[in-house]
């Protein structure tokens, strides 16, 4: 069984804050925040490693992103997988969800036979939750998004459970397919030591616009049907009134403007 | 003529009603058409659908398509945007919106992809430009982001309820209903079964008259009880920001923001909580809003009408048991 999962390096979620939007220039100070795997894409990399310990199935792990986001491909061999991609070249920059995920969807033609592929339910910093589903279609091949539990992983047909309001949604799926993973799946596991020293050995694949042989006006920004035509700095800003005092004396404060508004 | 097509709206159904974040959409799809002067016209696919397609026509749909048969009765990803793509191509609306609901989340990619189009996620507003297209707000950095899709079409979106009001009814209103076939396809590749329904936990976030957000700022478990407590105190529904879900204090049904729960309460009390745009675009509506926050230059301070700025860990407990006082001394009054 050969199973792809599909990974993003984004910037590190607990420094995203850093990042901003330069009034002047409208574009994004990105203030040399580190790269991580996004957090969703483990919990899919988790579930291909389950796959790899319990039926002997082969991983291969692909990333579009810049040369940096090697580092995030190395971390995935570290922690079990067998084969690592990047797709990284000029071409692809300034993609939206369509083009990465028609880029994508060339790359895993390119890396062969596939049976299963996966991906984070959404990403950290763009979480337009696109690229997994796009991917699919582009391929010709079934989706289900937001999978909660695999209930049945025996033949050709699959039984998932997938997130839905107020409950889920039992869902048959035949092989090939595409799934997106969200964090109740699984715990990804930690890197281990050994698993460090066994990935240098392991070397990663590059692969670039002319190895996918993909026309470039179908790539990168100029692929894109969707442009940003604009960032503004606006907030809803209101007038704050901030509370003196000691704490019991803004306690007290705060009590009577709650009663006051009627919901005490 | 209009050199433009219709606006569109894939509607929902739940308990022999529309959707209300449909409806949302059509009171939002009403006001773009009569801008672009077309028509508002709305999909819906389901099974025993004469309840929806009347709140449909009653909210300002023209025109609903109406795929009503029992093989559409719960949602099938291959059926669904099989037909709604037909559909698409035969009349090429210029917009179509969904909810961001799940099957919306699910559905709206599969559509665009297949029609070779753009799609916005998540807009926490919708406009037209001066070029007549549609402009999507997303909030981003600190920011708002503007995304456009210039030449494909149609353009969509999806939207979560709560972003637009609720449009007024009005039963007189008429409309065209147009009967959609349903198309036969060979056995799926990926069938839904069966809908589960949970029993949900802590109430609708999106009916309650107070709501306590806790953040990053809680700090541990130990301070996320503190958050707890003074919901019970208040009779509150609880909800938090993205860090409290990563932490394991919060389900992420509780999340607020934008790929969360967009909710308009009488008063938000934020705890811990930095006014990040993610988070605070899913609270623009409330009336009254205050923060508690250790850090006096936080910028959620410049986005509430009440600020406290003390360390949430010592001033909930001192605040909730002051709340439990007010309450005793009124039932004492009474
Ligand atoms: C595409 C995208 C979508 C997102 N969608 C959402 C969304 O829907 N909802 C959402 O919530 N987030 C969302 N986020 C994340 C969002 O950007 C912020 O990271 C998040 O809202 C910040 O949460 P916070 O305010 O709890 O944490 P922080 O930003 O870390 O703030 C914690 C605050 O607590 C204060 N604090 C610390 N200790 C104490 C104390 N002892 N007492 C009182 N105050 C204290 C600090 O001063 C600080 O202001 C999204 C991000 C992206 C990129």
């Amino acid at each position: 069984m050969n199973v792809i999962v599909c990974v993003k390096a984004v910037p590190d979620p607990k420094e995203i804050c850093k990042i901003r939007i330069d009034p002047a220039t409208k574009t994004l100070l990105r203030c040399d925040v580190p790269l991580v795997i996004n957090p969703l894409d483990k919990n899919a990399l988790e579930a291909a490693l389950l796959l790899k310990e319990g039926r002997g199935a082969s991983v291969t792990v692909i990333s579009m992103g810049p040369p940096p986001a090697e580092t995030i491909v190395k971390e995935c061999m570290a922690l079990g997988a067998d084969r690592g991609i990047l797709l990284s070249d000029r071409a692809f920059g300034g993609a939206d969800a369509f083009a990465t995920a028609y880029t994508l969807a060339g790359a895993i033609v390119k890396a062969g036979e596939y049976d299963l592929i996966l991906c984070g339910m959404a990403s950290s910093d763009g979480a337009t939750e696109w690229v997994g589903p796009q991917i699919a279609t582009f391929l010709g091949i079934p989706a289900v998004t937001m999978v909660r539990k695999f209930e049945s992983q025996e033949g050709a047909a699959w039984r998932v459970l997938a997130d839905w309001q107020n409950g889920y949604r039992r869902v048959e799926v035949r092989l090939p397919a595409l799934l997106t993973i969200t964090r109740d799946l699984n715990r990804p596991r930690a890197l281990s030591f050994s698993g460090i020293l066994k990935s240098r050995k392991k070397t990663i694949e590059q692969w670039g616009r002319e190895f996918l042989d993909l026309p470039s006006e179908a790539l990168g920004a100029k692929g894109s049907p969707t442009i940003v035509s604009e960032m503004s700095t606006v907030r809803n800003r209101r007038d704050v009134k901030m509370l003196r005092g000691t704490i019991e004396e803004k306690a007290d404060q705060l009590v009577g403007l709650l009663a006051e508004s009627g919901v005490l | 003529m209009s050199s433009f097509g219709p606006v569109w709206v894939i509607a929902e159904q739940s308990e022999c009603a529309a959707e209300i974040v449909s409806l949302q959409l059509v009171g939002k799809a009403r006001q773009l058409a009569e801008q672009l002067g077309v028509n508002c016209e709305s999909v819906l696919l389901g099974s025993n659908l004469g309840g929806a397609v009347r709140d449909l026509l009653a909210s300002g749909a023209d025109r609903v398509y109406l795929a009503d048969d029992p093989r559409l009765e719960l949602y099938q990803p291959a059926l669904y945007s099989e037909i709604i793509c037909m559909l698409a191509e035969k009349w090429k609306p210029e917009i179509i919106l969904m909810g961001s609901t799940f099957m919306g989340r699910e559905l709206a990619p599969l559509v665009a992809a297949r029609l070779r189009t753009g799609l916005a996620a998540h807009c926490t507003g919708l406009r037209l430009d001066r070029d007549n297209r549609l402009e999507q707000l997303i909030p981003a950095y600190g920011g708002l982001m503007s995304i456009v899709c210039p030449e494909k079409r149609p353009q969509m979106a999806t939207v979560a309820r709560g972003v637009f009001a609720t449009p007024a009814r009005d039963a007189q209103r008429k409309g065209e209903i147009v009967a959609v076939p349903v198309p036969e396809m060979g056995e799926p590749t990926v069938r839904t079964l069966e809908i589960v329904r949970e029993p949900v936990s802590d109430g609708q976030l999106e009916d309650a008259r107070v709501i306590v957000s806790g953040g990053a700022g809680a700090g541990s478990a130990e301070g996320w009880e503190a958050v707890r407590e003074l919901c019970r105190e208040l009779g509150a529904g609880l909800a938090c920001t993205r860090p409290a879900v990563d932490a394991g204090w919060a389900p992420l049904e509780s999340m607020i923001g934008q790929s969360g729960k967009m909710v308009s309460p009488e008063v938000y009390i934020g705890v811990g909580v930095s006014g990040e745009q993610q988070h605070m675009v899913g609270v623009v509506g409330a009336k009254l809003m205050i923060a508690v926050n250790n850090d006096p230059k936080s910028p959620v301070f410049e986005q509430v009408d009440l600020g406290v700025a003390e360390d949430c860990r010592e001033f909930l407990p001192v605040l909730a048991s002051k709340i439990r006082a007010y309450r005793e001394s009124r039932k004492a009054c009474v």
